[in-house]
């Protein structure tokens, strides 16, 4: 218990010394200024717009940088389902793997283009190191950062005075690329192979284990695809098991990495942000919402999993209770498990370094939850800070009425243009998770995939699209998601739950922008301070989280009660 | 139809057409101007015909079934009484105002000579024609005086007995249709349709006829129906999920679930919550063109006050009487006296009180043997008892009267320091020999600087227009404690202070009478006009004050922000409560199939059936028990946006959390002590 209370203190402390760091960096490379590194990138910034043709001083209005991202992103899927449909005729595919099916190929294409990474096929056995390291990889990159556009130019818009424009998607795409997300994968990769993460195109390696039995040992360019895979929260696997596989995951230093990598760029953007308004308080009042919700949900999970399951322990014969450690690598122990299952599910990254199925019902819920609020508690890179961006909208219009002035935000007057947009995004969870939840619920074809008899069945599918429209990736894994039926409708739940969001905040930002800014006085709303970031939460937990509380109910609280009376399903 | 501060907000009549109106307003094209509202009318149908199959069947639950059906279309009706009481209360004041809006004959003149005069119907006249008021007529449309003076009976619309002036010329030139005129005649040129007067537009206002949402109120309805769809989608697929588990949930409790969810307390007391505050108005003798006008009121950052009339009495006032060397306090209070015993003007007669308060003079008027009045020429007044002279005057003028002495450099000094801290300096003489200063102030309303203070504190930035030098301005607004001034104001520094303010991101709210305010009051975002003052004035503002009063502005504001704070209070309340109807209801409807969700119960409800029936009766009865506050208004206290956010939060947010708890719990206590369920 101690030694686990210092390791989170030790993960908590060393995302709290580096997300400001990051955030200011940040702000200096969105706002085109020198930083460290420009020597190194600006040069190649450049060849990049001219080989492009594109003007870096053209600023777009928001509609012209969501057209310009929309296709961007278009382009970019068009190409990787290519990829996965042709890599039978491509290059490095020593173990000559055949092309995946339609179905698959476009949800994996939508997957890795939302910075979903949802696997519906299995790394090792379905994509060559040339599907892996083009495709996949590329998409990492560029999905994560276009993310993190999007967010820089919402906060523009949200902090300029009478702009009509948002920035310039291509300069924003490019320099999070260049500037933020490939120095931190490098370091990361490089400190993973020190740990033993191999980064090699040789072929499969054939071993013999002490019991005798042959296993084919999976070999590939793991190191670099694991840095980006944490740092741009998109959490796919280079193998199947993900980070709980020993060459993704050797080390507890490799793991204490991939977790801070994990969210140490969303939580940047609460710092990013309180530069960006020119009000570090702003910033500082999202970060405690971020905290507190994630710490909360730590702890829920944690004390879930310590807790274990009665069922289990009084069965078997287990002398000293571990707590629940099924589905767990017992190098990574409960702490560290819980915790890489609240950090990857709070921010949308998704990679796994325990079987989330296996989770008590308690702790399943939680994860559950991280992603049907929006994955805001820090979220996805750039995503989870837009996210949040919509409740605090919310949460400024229903409170901010209550001082008596039409609601504002950092000076902005909330209207009913914003309040349209946000209500259309704030519609897409319910959307993808309940409606086409209820859809797999009823049909036949669809209920095979689940696994699991009672209430558990129920969260197997929960967890799919939760997961799924939140954009996050990871999965109950009794849920067989590679039918057609899934594949398809996980694949419109994905481009729902990103493009829902995106477009509607955009729209506001851009709304926003164009609005003059009401100076602070004693009758502004004040939305820094406690009293507002416990009002944030609990909106947060009201409007986001009681939607689903119907159906949780059905889930993981039936199931939670039942261990508790010792049924079984 | 004075300030009638009517403390009950029911009375039998009321209740008895609010009644009926609720019932009128069951009708689905009136139903769906409130989507919300109108969901829970399409679940009470859904629901009563479920409840008559079920009885036709044999069907199970019947009773518990028939229950809910009664009490999702009382929660409807409920709603509407809220509505039909607010716009109840307005139609009694515009069916008063409507019995002066009758149709008369009015004289109009051809071709506006006086002497051709012909009766024509008062709907027929159109702007640009003229006509003839005399004593006893009722001046049969709104128009401004081209000619004559006359006193007014403004009574019908101002609640007003004393009849006022109004003449051609100056500020005080409109008249107002369906007053009469006392005395005189007035020669009226027709500024207004038939069917557009102020008097037409004041009932629409007041009856709520022609009243279109406010912006804000309309983008709290998008999040209210935002809200009920995303309900709408958790109960639709709760059947689904419930299949799917092996367990199915009758219809009626998803209805039920449905109703209780989606924020019915603050849609079915939305409307009465905007009637209310526009009817609050109405009571303060505030007409408001629109209701955006009252919403932006709320939203005021700066505060454009005139001097005379809003901050200082409008006349200057003895204040002080200031001896030269040699002469005591009393002797120039005497001969102050003395010299202003004639002069009527306010400032002379507060020279006789304060002498009169300080030393206890008693002047006697027919003791004087002259009396000189002021003149441009001579600069100065006052009177002769028996051979004494005694005159006052301004300093240069008195300093030619009086013998040059040795006392100038002194006078020259007391007459600086005055003049420098904001007052007026009156120089007095007797026998040519000066005696000493009166000083003359503008005398600040009692209790103006705790207003302003207020104002402050709730972010309201107050600036003081005045014609006053900088000099003066600046000691004035000091001591009454307004945080900026415009010295030396005119027409255009007053809209250009207006635009530079809008520029900033302040809205802006100022009142004024004179058509030389129009400009400026057509470009604040609330122009206050004073009905007293001129028709382009009235025409400009926004908002018009039957009492020109122009305090009336920080009232005003106040009302709006109530308004607002209103909407936000009861939304708050009505999306904490969801927490407890969730687990109310949820338990019950699962307990069929998952047994152990029983300890979701918390509040311990009796029985599935009692749990939803309870938490249904909660859902009316909540919006029943919330009229009165949506009529009054949430108490507002002046104070910091944070300290008012903190207080009702605490009182909305977690008294909405709690509250339900609670009268769930007692609901469920007696519907099972009387053995309904």
């Amino acid at each position: 218990m101690t030694t686990d209370l210092g390791q989170f203190a030790l993960y908590c402390a060393i995302l709290l010394a580096c997300a400001p760091l990051l955030g200011g960096y940040m702000y200096r490379v969105y706002s085109g200024q020198r930083v460290l590194l420009s020597p190194v990138f600006k040069p190649v910034e450049k060849v990049i717009y001219r080989i492009c043709g594109i003007d870096a001083q053209a600023s777009q209005h928001w509609s012209r940088y969501a057209v310009t991202l929309l296709a961007f992103n278009a382009a970019g899927w068009v190409l990787l389902f290519a990829i996965l449909r042709l890599q039978h005729l491509l290059p490095w595919n020593p173990a000559g793997l055949a092309p995946m099916s339609s179905d698959l190929a476009f949800n994996t294409a939508v997957s890795f283009v939302t910075n979903t990474n949802w696997q519906a096929y299995g790394g090792e056995t379905s994509l060559s190191y040339f599907s892996q390291m083009v495709g996949l990889t590329m998409q990492n990159f560029v999905s994560a950062s276009t993310g993190m556009a999007v967010a820089v130019a919402v906060i523009r818009g949200f902090a300029g005075r009478k702009v009509r424009d948002l920035g310039n998607f291509h300069v924003d795409m490019t320099r999070g690329v260049l500037y933020i997300l490939l120095p931190l994968s490098i370091i990361a990769a490089i400190f993973l192979m020190s740990q033993g993460v191999p980064q090699n195109l040789n072929s499969y390696v054939d071993a013999t284990t002490l019991e005798g039995t042959k296993q084919v040992l999976a070999q590939g360019p793991a190191a670099s695809q694991i840095a980006i895979k944490q740092l741009g929260t998109n959490g796919g696997g280079f193998f199947n098991v993900n980070s709980s596989h020993p060459y993704e995951n050797p080390t507890a230093l490799s793991n204490l990495l991939q977790m801070v990598y994990i969210l140490l760029i969303p939580a940047a953007f609460c710092f990013l942000f309180g530069k960006m308004v020119n009000d570090k308080r702003q910033g500082i009042a999202i970060f405690a919402v971020m905290a507190v919700l994630f710490v909360g949900g730590f702890a829920a999970t944690y004390s879930a999993e310590k807790a274990g399951n009665a069922l289990l322990t009084n069965s078997s014969k287990i002398i000293a209770d571990p707590g629940n450690m099924e589905g767990k690598e017992t190098r990574f122990g409960i702490l560290n498990s819980t915790l890489w299952a609240t950090a990857t599910t709070a921010a949308s990254n998704g990679s796994v370094n325990a079987m989330h199925d296996s989770l008590t019902p308690l702790g399943g819920m939680v994860t559950m939850l991280n992603m049907q609020l929006g994955e805001i508690v820090y979220g996805g890179v750039g995503a989870g800070f837009y996210g949040m961006l919509l409740f605090v909208v919310l949460t400024v219009f229903i409170a901010g009425l209550m001082v008596g002035r039409t609601p504002e935000y950092l000076g902005k007057k909330i209207e009913a243009r914003e309040i349209k947009l946000a209500v259309l995004a704030i519609l897409t969870m319910p959307i993808g998770i309940l409606v086409f939840g209820a859809l797999s619920a009823t049909v036949p074809v669809a209920m095979t995939a689940v696994q699991d008899a009672g209430p558990h069945g129920l969260s197997e599918i929960l967890y799919a699209y939760s997961s799924a429209t939140g954009n996050n990736g990871s999965a109950f894994a009794g849920f067989g998601a590679g039918m057609p039926f899934h594949t398809t409708l996980q694949g419109i739940a994905m481009l729902l739950g990103r493009y829902g969001f995106i477009i509607p905040i955009l729209a506001i930002a851009g709304s926003l922008g164009t609005k003059n800014v009401v100076p602070v006085s004693g009758g502004t709303f004040p939305t820094h301070g406690p009293l507002f970031v416990t009002l944030l939460i609990a909106v947060i937990l009201i409007v986001g989280g009681l939607t689903f509380f119907p159906a949780l109910a059905l889930g993981p609280i039936a199931e939670h009660f039942a261990m508790l009376a010792g049924i079984a399903y | 139809m004075k300030k009638t501060e009517n403390s009950r907000l029911l009375d039998g009549a009321l209740v008895r057409t609010a009644s009926i109106e609720a019932f009128r307003k069951l009708d689905p094209r009136i139903m769906i101007r409130n989507p919300v509202m109108f969901m829970v009318e399409a679940g009470a149908v859904m629901a009563t015909v479920i409840s008559i199959h079920t009885g036709m069947t044999g069907g199970p639950d019947l009773s518990a079934l028939i229950q809910i059906t009664v009490w999702l279309w009382f929660t409807v009706l409920f709603a509407n009484f809220a509505e039909a009481v607010a716009e109840g209360r307005g139609k009694a004041r515009a069916d008063s105002l409507r019995s002066t809006n009758k149709e008369t004959q009015a004289k109009k003149l051809r071709n506006g000579e006086k002497t051709a005069v012909e009766m024509v119907a008062s709907s027929r006249l159109s702007p640009g024609d003229f006509v003839l008021v005399e004593a006893g007529d009722v001046i049969p449309v709104d128009g401004e005086i081209v000619e004559g003076i006359a006193s007014v009976d403004e009574s019908a619309i101002t609640g007003e007995s004393a009849p006022v002036i109004r003449e051609s010329g100056g500020d005080r030139s409109a008249v107002t249709g369906g007053t009469r005129i006392v005395s005189d005649w007035l020669k009226v040129r027709v500024t207004a349709k038939p069917g557009e007067s102020f008097l037409d537009r004041m009932i629409a206002m007041v009856e709520g006829a022609q009243r279109q949402k406010t912006p804000n109120e309309i983008a709290l309805n998008i999040l209210l129906v935002g809200m009920s769809i995303i309900f709408l989608i958790v109960v639709v697929t709760l059947e689904p999920f419930a299949l799917f588990s092996g367990t199915s949930i009758p219809m009626a409790f998803l209805i039920a679930l449905l109703v209780t969810l989606i924020p019915t307390t603050i849609g079915g007391l939305l409307s009465a919550i905007g009637i209310a505050g526009m009817d609050r108005l109405v009571k303060a003798n505030v007409i408001a063109k629109s209701g955006r006008a009252v919403e932006a009121s709320g939203d005021v950052d700066t505060l454009l006050l005139d001097k005379t009339g809003t901050i200082t009495f409008g006349n200057r006032m003895a204040d002080e009487f200031v001896p030269l060397k040699g002469v005591t306090d009393r002797e120039v209070a005497e001969a102050a006296a003395i010299a202003s015993l004639a002069d009527d003007t306010p400032e002379g007669k507060s020279i006789v009180e304060l002498a009169g308060k300080l030393f206890d003079f008693r002047g006697d008027k027919s003791k004087l043997s002259k009396a000189i009045a002021f003149s441009a020429e001579t600069r100065m007044s006052g009177a002769d008892i028996g051979e004494d002279e005694y005159r006052k005057g301004a300093g240069d003028a008195m300093r030619a009267y009086a013998e040059a002495g040795p006392q100038v450099a002194e006078l020259g000094r007391i007459v600086d320091g005055i003049a420098k801290s904001g007052g007026t300096p009156l120089v007095v003489a007797k026998n040519h020999k000066i005696m000493g200063v009166i000083h003359l102030k503008d005398i600040i309303k009692p209790g103006i600087r705790e207003r302003f203070a207020e104002l402050r504190a709730m972010g309201i930035r107050t600036v003081m227009i005045t014609g006053d030098n900088p000099l003066t301005a600046a000691a004035i607004a000091a001591e009454a404690g307004v945080d900026d001034f415009l010295a030396e104001a005119t027409p255009e520094k007053k809209l250009e202070l207006i635009r530079q303010e809008q520029e900033g991101g302040r809205l802006v709210a100022m009142c004024g009478d004179g058509s030389n305010d129009a400009p400026a009051l057509a470009q604040a975002d609330v122009g206050v006009a004073m009905n007293d003052g001129t028709q382009a004035a009235r025409e400009a503002g926004n908002l018009v004050d039957l009492d020109s009063d122009p305090t009336k502005l920080i009232e005003i504001v106040q009302v709006g922000k109530q308004l607002l704070i209103s909407r936000g209070a009861l939304t708050t309340f009505s999306i904490a409560n969801d927490v407890a109807k969730y687990f109310a209801i949820l338990p019950a409807l699962f307990i069929a199939a998952y047994p152990q969700l029983g300890a979701l119960n918390i509040m311990g409800l009796a029985s599935p059936q009692s749990a939803i029936l309870s938490a249904v009766i909660f859902n009316a009865l909540i919006i029943i028990a919330l009229i009165p506050l949506a009529l009054r208004g949430v108490r507002f206290t002046p104070g910091s946006a944070a300290a008012l956010l903190r207080r009702n939060l605490l009182i909305y947010g977690l008294g909405g959390l709690i509250v339900p708890f609670v009268g769930i719990k007692v609901i469920d206590l007696l519907i099972n002590a009387v053995g309904l369920v």
